[in-house]
């Protein structure tokens, strides 16, 4: 696993919905090192740390990342003011990608801003993957569109119902999984809603990647910050999401507190 | 070209720059983007006698111009260190020291024993951490703890002792004092200063820990005073940090007092600055005509 630290280029920068934006970045060498699920630490002008942000896309060919992510506080909104033909420092790729099996139909589900990184396994996957996409409401809704164009299954969920089916990604998902022909599943997302994918697909016997998430400092696995309660031959351990994540297989994690 | 090396405790270190215990793994997070040899030193995570799992996450908090960390010292034990890292260590690195904590004096003597034994170069004794309840800080808050504490690992080991300081206290130059009399070979400061971050929406602390150590620039000048302060009451050299992000933070420093500095929480940002301090001190050197390190240690003018 190499990663890179530099300033690259902005070619693309588009705005999905309210606050959330997607950036397309020139970076050959990061993006040729690039895997699925993988993240990067980008820095914020005037902030003390990085922020980790889910890769959305690879483009080997065209050397390019993408990364689509929310503002969530005064760190992602500095990065966001950035247009296109200005740099983004980009530490990255960085972390554990998802493990995507082969000729095998598989479910991704992804809740809120945990959508964008599952857009790359569909890519992958095709028709070959069903796509359950979780939003609060209809204006948050972001990538339905490209899985899609990827030709994956796509069903799209809002809590209110405002567009799609009203109700949280468990419910199809548990319509899905009970047809028997899911080989794997992956997910990102709240933590709640995590949980609530793991424990349907331990019902229906299907093993499941999940991409965690948690408050990060060095983004290498030197500074020990951002663990996940973790367990490996029968002992519980504090693995590090940077490092030995972000994706896990779903029976190791045991969740925090 | 400026001569960048530096002696200190009898060991020789090519550069002043050190990657400071806690912010670089066992040096081999970096790799990637550079040779461990390009840094003078590197002091490991801090360690202990039997592996520590660490404190419930959350274990950082953004703050102004600098973090907060709880991280409750989760490493793999100084035999797994031995084991695992240190031979690399040695192949790819400099100077590696050995970071060691614990709670009760005998976690201390049973891992300097153990570093005694081993290839280290040298030993920093951490009686400042912040974030575990029974130990750490516990004994460097009182120069009677740090005496005590510094007098047995001592006795247990002959490697260069390096004593790292909490700036959580009144007066940090009488336990400089006290441990410099118990035969400490160096003293390193600071480590975090103590602080707090509470979520006003949930009330609950940012860090589960509820409290944790604060580093980064906004420590900066409370290190470079406590740096200065124990250079006028100690005859050992001295390892300067704390915010230290820039070479012109690390010429600060080394006008303060220290003979080295270890460089942290700007590496999490930028982690190719301690090369950038190299380079620029270095530069500044050339500049203005200093051709050892330790013309400018403690060079700094008083009003």
């Amino acid at each position: 696993m190499s990663y890179y630290c530099d300033k690259y280029v902005i070619t693309e920068k588009k705005t999905l919905a309210k606050e959330i934006y997607s950036f397309t970045v020139s970076c050959p060498e990061a993006a040729h090192a690039a895997h699925v699920g993988q993240f990067a630490n980008i820095a914020a002008d005037g902030f003390t740390l990085r922020r980790p942000i889910s890769i959305c896309g690879i483009d080997r060919e065209k050397g390019t990342l993408r990364f689509v992510f929310e503002v969530r506080g005064k760190g992602t909104a500095e990065i966001a003011r950035a247009n296109e033909g200005d740099t983004l420092d980009i530490l990255g790729p960085l972390g554990n990608g998802f493990r995507i099996p082969e000729g095998k139909k598989i479910i991704v589900v992804g809740g809120g801003i945990g959508v964008p990184p599952m857009l790359g396994i569909s890519a992958k996957t095709g028709a070959l993957c069903t796509a359950i996409l979780g939003f609060r409401s209809y204006d948050k809704v972001i990538l339905d569109d490209e899985f899609r164009a990827n030709d994956s299954n796509t069903i799209v969920c809002t809590e209110d119902g405002s567009v799609g089916v009203k109700g949280f990604v468990t419910v199809p998902l548990a319509e899905e999984l009970a047809k028997g022909e899911t080989e794997a599943v992956f997910a990102c997302g709240p933590e709640a809603m995590i949980k609530a994918v793991i424990k349907l697909c331990e019902e229906h016997n299907v093993p499941c990647q999940v991409s965690l998430e948690q408050r990060m400092g060095c983004g290498v696995g030197a500074c020990v910050v951002c663990s996940c309660l973790t367990v490996r031959n029968g002992k519980e351990y504090y693995s590090r999401v940077c490092k030995d994540g972000p994706v896990f297989n779903a029976e190791e994690v045991r969740f925090n507190g | 070209m400026a001569d960048l090396s530096v002696r200190i405790a009898g060991v020789e270190f090519p550069n002043p720059v050190i990657a400071a215990s806690g912010t670089y793994g066992n040096g081999e997070c970096y790799t990637e983007l550079y040779p461990l040899s390009r840094l003078g030193g590197v002091s490991c995570k801090g360690m202990t006698i039997e592996p520590k799992m660490g404190n419930v996450p959350p274990r950082i908090a953004e703050t102004p111009s600098g973090i907060l960390n709880s991280v409750g010292l989760q490493n793999i034990g100084v035999h797994g260190f031995v084991e695992y890292y240190l031979p690399t260590l040695k192949e790819e690195g400099n100077v590696i020291i050995a970071n060691v904590a614990g709670a009760v004096l005998d976690d201390y003597i049973a891992a300097a024993e153990v570093l005694d034994a081993s290839d280290v170069d040298m030993i920093e004794l951490n009686i400042s951490c912040p974030n575990v309840k029974a130990g750490g800080a516990t004994w460097g808050v009182t120069k009677e703890g740090a005496a005590a504490v510094t007098h047995a690992v001592r006795k247990a080991t002959k490697k260069p002792l390096i004593v790292k300081l909490t700036p959580n206290v009144t007066d940090i130059t009488e336990i400089a004092r006290a441990v410099e009399a118990e035969g400490a070979d160096s003293i390193s400061l600071i480590n975090t200063l103590l602080g707090m971050r509470i979520d006003i929406n949930s009330r609950r602390p940012i860090l589960h820990n509820n409290v944790g150590g604060l580093s980064g620039p906004a420590v900066f000048p409370v290190a470079v005073r406590m740096v200065w302060q124990c250079y006028k009451a100690v005859h050992i050299p001295i390892i300067g940090m704390g915010g230290i992000s820039t070479w012109e933070d690390a010429v600060e420093m080394i006008l303060a007092g220290a003979s080295a500095v270890q460089i942290g929480t700007a590496i999490f940002k930028d982690p190719y600055s301690p090369l950038k301090v190299i380079d620029g001190l270095s530069e500044y050197m050339d500049k203005n005509g200093i051709r050892s390190v330790s013309e400018l240690v403690g060079q700094v003018k008083p009003w």
